[in-house]
């Protein structure tokens, strides 16, 4: 079998392609914003002292991780009209993958969280620091520091999701190149470039958030 | 709270600047501090000994509230710190309360668990700004003052991690003294240091005690340093004072077996 790759025909989509690049990236950024919070938040109920919530939050995060992500953008989007709830693919798409993000970075957090040494609370509490300055200003900018590789990797986790929401309909990069396909019958020079151009953006997002992790060590001094 | 009336604050006659009244804390099973009553008196230094696990940090941790009580009442200038008034009894204290009295009390750890990503003088501008709400040139001076006290002005920009244990140890003592506490807790301060570097803590330790009228508390393994300096020294055992005298008469006199056998096992160590 020869590979009837053509120029013409891939340089002619390109422009298509590139163009639903940007609504990739935007779907990515908007799901790792929401999972940024939504994390967060997971992350610190269940760190409180509220009896019951901690279970919850933890039965849920599990739950969410134990389950495929496009049977949870099919749930939101689907079975959402059933109770009222009438989303636009777009809509429903990032509540799902900010969800199903949120639930990994809360993980991400709470390791970081808990690498903070207790001693570290304990000073916190023998200068009387408030708990507000003492998440703040002293157990966050250290957390972190543990955290971003794992962050990182979800970043560009989330962007390599981001294809799942072509199943509902958001038409983002795989989108255009499986209707680019089947209006051209030729499937080889769309489905090539959008690996192509995944790995552009992929490999670059990696590399930059190793130099942001250096950069953040050095900037708080725990590394010189 | 059978048996023993634990007033809601004490009388001006009778108010030390620490009290511990019939304090117990237990882990578990394990009673680590057993009806402990303790007072320590303003401008006093007091040093406490002990086997490990005879409670002497316990008794710091708890006055720092970094652990809670599950018996007695432990007093600060003369208010109640594990528990609050209300409707007339003492209840266990919130944390808006033991805030409010733990305010007075600074202490200093075997691990001196200062803030990585904070320079040395930051460190010791921390709470006084955050805390204390003293304008950010107010607490340079303060911090300044002190690290020069400590002899680490010259550091003031350095992270932690670029410092030796012993001048670690020394901001965090300055941190501590940044808060203008009434009393100040030493728990093992030399303990995590090279032989060659106790020397500077004590040093700093000795003028504080010279200079200051400063309630201390250290608990510490250096029998020496504690005979020099203290106005008493307490010896644990079993989670309650054995025995405690002025340093001359514990050192030299020991009445009890324990404070005895104690003494001579660390003798043998040196």
């Amino acid at each position: 079998m020869m590979l009837d790759w053509r120029w013409d025909f891939a340089l002619a989509i390109l422009p298509r392609l590139l163009a639903a690049t940007i609504s990739t990236l935007l779907a990515a950024l908007i799901g790792y914003a929401i999972a940024m919070v939504l994390g967060l938040l997971l992350a610190l109920a269940q760190r409180a002292t509220i009896p019951g919530l901690q279970r919850v939050i933890r039965e849920l995060v599990e739950f969410v991780r134990s389950t495929p992500l496009v049977l949870q953008i099919f749930f939101v989007f689907y079975v959402g009209p059933q109770f009222g709830i009438n989303l636009s693919p777009w809509v429903a798409g990032m509540i799902a993958l900010g969800l199903h993000y949120s639930c990994y970075l809360s993980e991400v957090y709470r390791a970081g969280i808990d690498a903070v040494p207790r001693g570290q609370w304990e000073a916190c509490k023998a200068l009387n620091l408030s708990v507000r300055r003492t998440y703040l200003g002293i157990i966050f900018p250290q957390a972190l520091a543990t955290a971003v590789p794992g962050m990182g990797n979800y970043l560009v986790g989330i962007l390599k999701d981001t294809p799942m929401l072509s199943v509902i309909g958001v038409a983002e990069l795989m989108h255009a190149a499986n209707a680019i396909g089947s209006q051209n019958y030729r499937y080889l020079e769309p489905f090539t470039l959008v690996g192509l151009i995944f790995l552009f953006i992929s490999l670059p997002t990696a590399g930059l958030v190793r130099l942001f992790e250096r950069r953040l060590r050095v900037g708080l001094g725990l590394q010189t | 709270m059978t048996g023993v009336a634990y007033p809601l604050e004490l009388e001006p006659t009778d108010r030390p600047m620490v009290r511990f009244m019939n304090v117990s804390k237990s882990y578990g099973d394990l009673k680590v501090i057993k009806h402990l009553d303790f007072d320590v008196a303003e401008g006093e230094m007091v040093s406490i000994i002990g086997p490990s696990g005879s409670g002497k940090t316990t008794v710091l941790r708890t006055l720092m509230t970094l652990e809670t009580i599950n018996e007695g009442v432990i007093y600060v200038d003369g208010k109640p710190l594990s528990h609050m008034p209300r409707n007339g009894v003492l209840v266990p204290a919130d944390e808006r309360h033991q805030r409010r009295i733990r305010s007075s009390i600074g202490m200093c750890f075997q691990q001196f668990n200062l803030f990585p990503h904070m320079t040395a003088i930051q460190n010791c501008m921390e709470g006084p700004v955050q805390v204390l709400g003293l304008s950010r040139q107010e607490a340079r001076e303060r911090s300044e003052e002190l690290l020069t006290m400590v002899g680490m002005i010259d550091k003031r920009d350095q992270h932690p991690s670029r410092l030796s244990g012993g001048q670690q140890q020394r901001v965090a003592i300055a941190r501590a003294l940044a808060m203008r506490p009434k009393v100040m807790l030493f728990d093992e301060v030399t303990s995590a240091l090279d032989p060659e570097v106790i020397g500077e803590v004590t040093g700093v330790i000795r003028k504080l005690v010279a200079e200051h009228n400063l309630t201390m508390i250290m608990v510490t393994h250096q029998m020496g340093f504690a005979r020099d300096i203290s106005d008493r020294v307490c010896f644990f055992y079993g989670g309650s004072i054995e025995e405690q005298a002025a340093p001359q008469a514990l050192f030299g006199n020991p009445q009890r077996d324990r404070t005895r056998q104690f003494l001579s096992a660390v003798k043998e160590a040196v």
